[in-house]
C-alpha cells in the first residue's frame, strides 16, 4: 500500500482491509457473546420444558401413572434404548412407555406408546413430533377417536391398518385421507415392539426409591 | 429520501408500512414465511411477533451503527446482526412458548433470510436516524404481522372451520382442507393481492376522473 492509499483510507473514503476485518470480527465477537449469554439463560428452562413434556407424555400413555423412571434396555447387538417405567401413587408398576419412530408422510413421526406387558396390550399413544399435513395427517394427534384406538390395542397378532372399520382387537381404523400417516403410526409401534419387547426385564424394576414430587428421573441399570 | 424533522413525518414513516407500502400486499416481500406458516391465525401472529422483534432490534442497531460500518462489509454485518437476533428469538421462544416454537419449526431460523428485514436495513435503517428507523421498522412489522394474520385467519376459517382453534361452524361444516395445505397459501395470497391491486386501480381511476372534471 502506498502512502497515498493510506492517506485515503485514513480519510474514510476507502477503509483499509484491516478496518473491514476488524468490523466483522467485532460484530461476530459481540454476537457470539450475546448468544452465549442468551443460551446460558434459556438452556435450563428449555431442558426443564423437555423433561416436563417427556414426563407428561409418559404418564399420559400409561393411564393412571404418577411417577416414572428410566429403564435402559440392551439388545443382543449391544444397542441401548431408554424406555420408561410408570407407577401409580402406591408404587405399583403399571406399564412401560416406549418411544417409536418411522417416516410419515412428511418427515419422521416420533411417538411414545404405553405397553402393558401383563395383558400384552398397547394402552396409550401420543405423537411427540410430526410434520404431518395440517387437517389430514395431523389427525394422528388431533382426532380423539383415532388416538383412543390405541388405548387397548392387542399386539398379538401384529396390529394392522384397515380401511373399513376396525372389528378385531388388533385392527386400527385408518384416518380418511391420511392412510400413510396412520400406517406410519402403527408401523412405529410394531417396529419398536419387534425390536425391544423381548429385552424387557423379567420383573418390572422397583419404583423410584426416593419420591420427589416433581420431575426427578433416576436411571436403573438392568443386568440382562 | 426527504429529510424529515416534524413529528408528522415520523408518523408518516410509521404508517406507510402498514398500508401504502405494506411489505406483503404492496412490496410482495417476505413470501417464504408468508406462505409457509399461515395455516392458522395464531401461527401467523406468532411469526409476525418474532419478525417484529428481529426487525425492530436490527433496524435500531443498524441505524445507530450506520456511521461505523464500512459500506464494503455492510451486508455481512447486517446479516450477523439479524442472525443474532433471530437466534435469540429462537432460544427465547423455545424456553417460553415451546408449543408455538414447535409449530413454527424451522421457519423461525429462516427469518434470517426474510428479504423484508435485510431490505429495510439496506433501504432505510442504514440511511436514517435511529428514531426514524424505529418508526419505519415498527410500521413495516405491523404491516407484515397484519398480512400474516389476515392470511392465517382466512385460511384457518376456510380450511379448518375455526379461528384461534375455536370451532366456528359446528360439525356440519366440511372444511376446505386445501386452504391449509400449501396450495391454499398461494391461492389465498393471490386473491388478496388481486383485491389490493383492484383497490389501487379503483383509486387511480377516481383520481383520473377527478382530474378530468377539474380540467373540463
Amino acid at each position: 500500500m502506498t502512502v497515498q492509499e493510506l492517506t485515503i483510507s485514513a480519510g474514510k473514503k476507502e477503509p483499509s482491509s484491516f478496518r473491514l476485518v476488524a468490523t466483522l470480527g467485532i460484530a461476530g465477537m459481540l454476537s457470539g457473546i450475546a448468544l452465549a449469554g442468551v443460551y446460558e439463560i434459556t438452556k435450563p428452562i428449555i431442558e426443564a420444558n423437555n423433561l416436563r413434556e417427556l414426563k407428561q407424555a409418559v404418564l399420559e400413555v400409561v393411564p393412571g401413572g404418577q411417577t416414572m423412571q428410566e429403564v435402559d434396555l440392551v439388545n443382543d447387538a449391544g444397542e441401548h434404548k431408554i424406555i420408561y417405567a410408570a407407577y401409580d401413587d402406591d408404587g405399583t408398576f403399571l406399564g412401560y412407555a416406549i418411544e417409536g419412530a418411522t417416516p410419515g408422510f412428511a418427515d419422521i413421526i416420533r411417538l411414545l406408546y404405553g405397553y402393558d406387558h401383563q395383558r400384552n396390550l398397547v394402552i396409550g399413544m401420543k405423537v411427540l413430533e410430526s410434520l404431518e399435513t395440517p387437517g389430514l395427517g395431523d389427525k394422528i394427534i388431533k382426532d380423539e377417536a383415532f388416538v383412543a384406538q390405541f388405548s387397548d390395542l392387542a399386539i398379538d397378532p401384529t396390529p394392522v391398518v384397515v380401511k373399513d372399520g376396525a372389528d378385531a382387537d388388533h385392527e386400527v381404523d385408518a384416518i380418511t385421507g391420511a392412510t400413510i400417516s396412520t400406517k406410519a403410526v402403527v408401523k412405529a409401534i410394531n417396529q419398536a415392539n419387534e425390536q425391544w419387547l423381548e429385552y424387557l426385564p423379567e420383573t418390572p424394576p422397583d419404583p423410584p426409591a426416593v419420591e420427589e414430587p416433581d420431575s426427578t428421573i433416576e436411571t436403573v441399570e438392568e443386568d440382562d | 429520501m426527504n429529510q424529515a424533522k416534524h413529528p408528522s413525518q415520523l408518523y408518516a414513516e410509521f404508517i406507510k408500512g402498514i398500508w401504502k407500502e405494506n411489505p406483503v400486499f404492496v412490496a410482495v416481500l417476505g413470501m417464504c414465511p408468508m406462505l409457509a406458516v399461515t395455516n392458522s391465525a395464531i401461527n401467523g401472529l406468532a411469526m409476525g411477533a418474532a419478525t417484529t422483534f428481529v426487525l425492530v432490534c436490527s433496524s435500531l442497531l443498524v441505524s445507530s451503527l450506520r456511521k461505523f460500518i464500512p459500506k464494503q462489509v455492510r451486508i455481512t454485518t447486517y446479516i450477523i446482526i439479524i442472525a443474532s437476533f433471530v437466534t435469540i428469538v429462537d432460544y427465547v421462544l423455545k424456553a417460553a412458548f415451546p408449543g408455538t416454537h414447535k409449530d413454527l419449526g424451522a421457519f423461525i431460523q429462516l427469518i434470517v433470510v426474510n428479504c423484508l428485514i435485510l431490505g429495510r436495513q439496506e433501504a432505510f435503517a442504514s440511511r436514517n436516524t435511529p428514531i426514524k428507523a424505529l418508526m419505519d421498522a415498527l410500521g413495516m412489522s405491523i404491516g407484515f404481522t397484519f398480512a400474516l394474520f389476515c392470511l392465517g385467519a382466512t385460511r384457518e376459517i376456510l380450511g379448518n372451520g375455526s379461528i384461534f382453534d375455536i370451532s366456528l361452524f359446528g360439525d356440519n361444516f366440511e372444511p376446505w382442507v386445501i386452504m391449509i395445505l400449501p396450495p391454499g397459501g398461494f391461492l389465498m395470497l393471490g386473491m388478496i393481492l388481486l383485491f389490493f391491486n383492484w383497490l389501487q386501480q379503483r383509486k387511480q381511476h377516481k383520481l383520473q376522473a377527478r382530474a378530468r372534471e377539474v380540467m373540463s
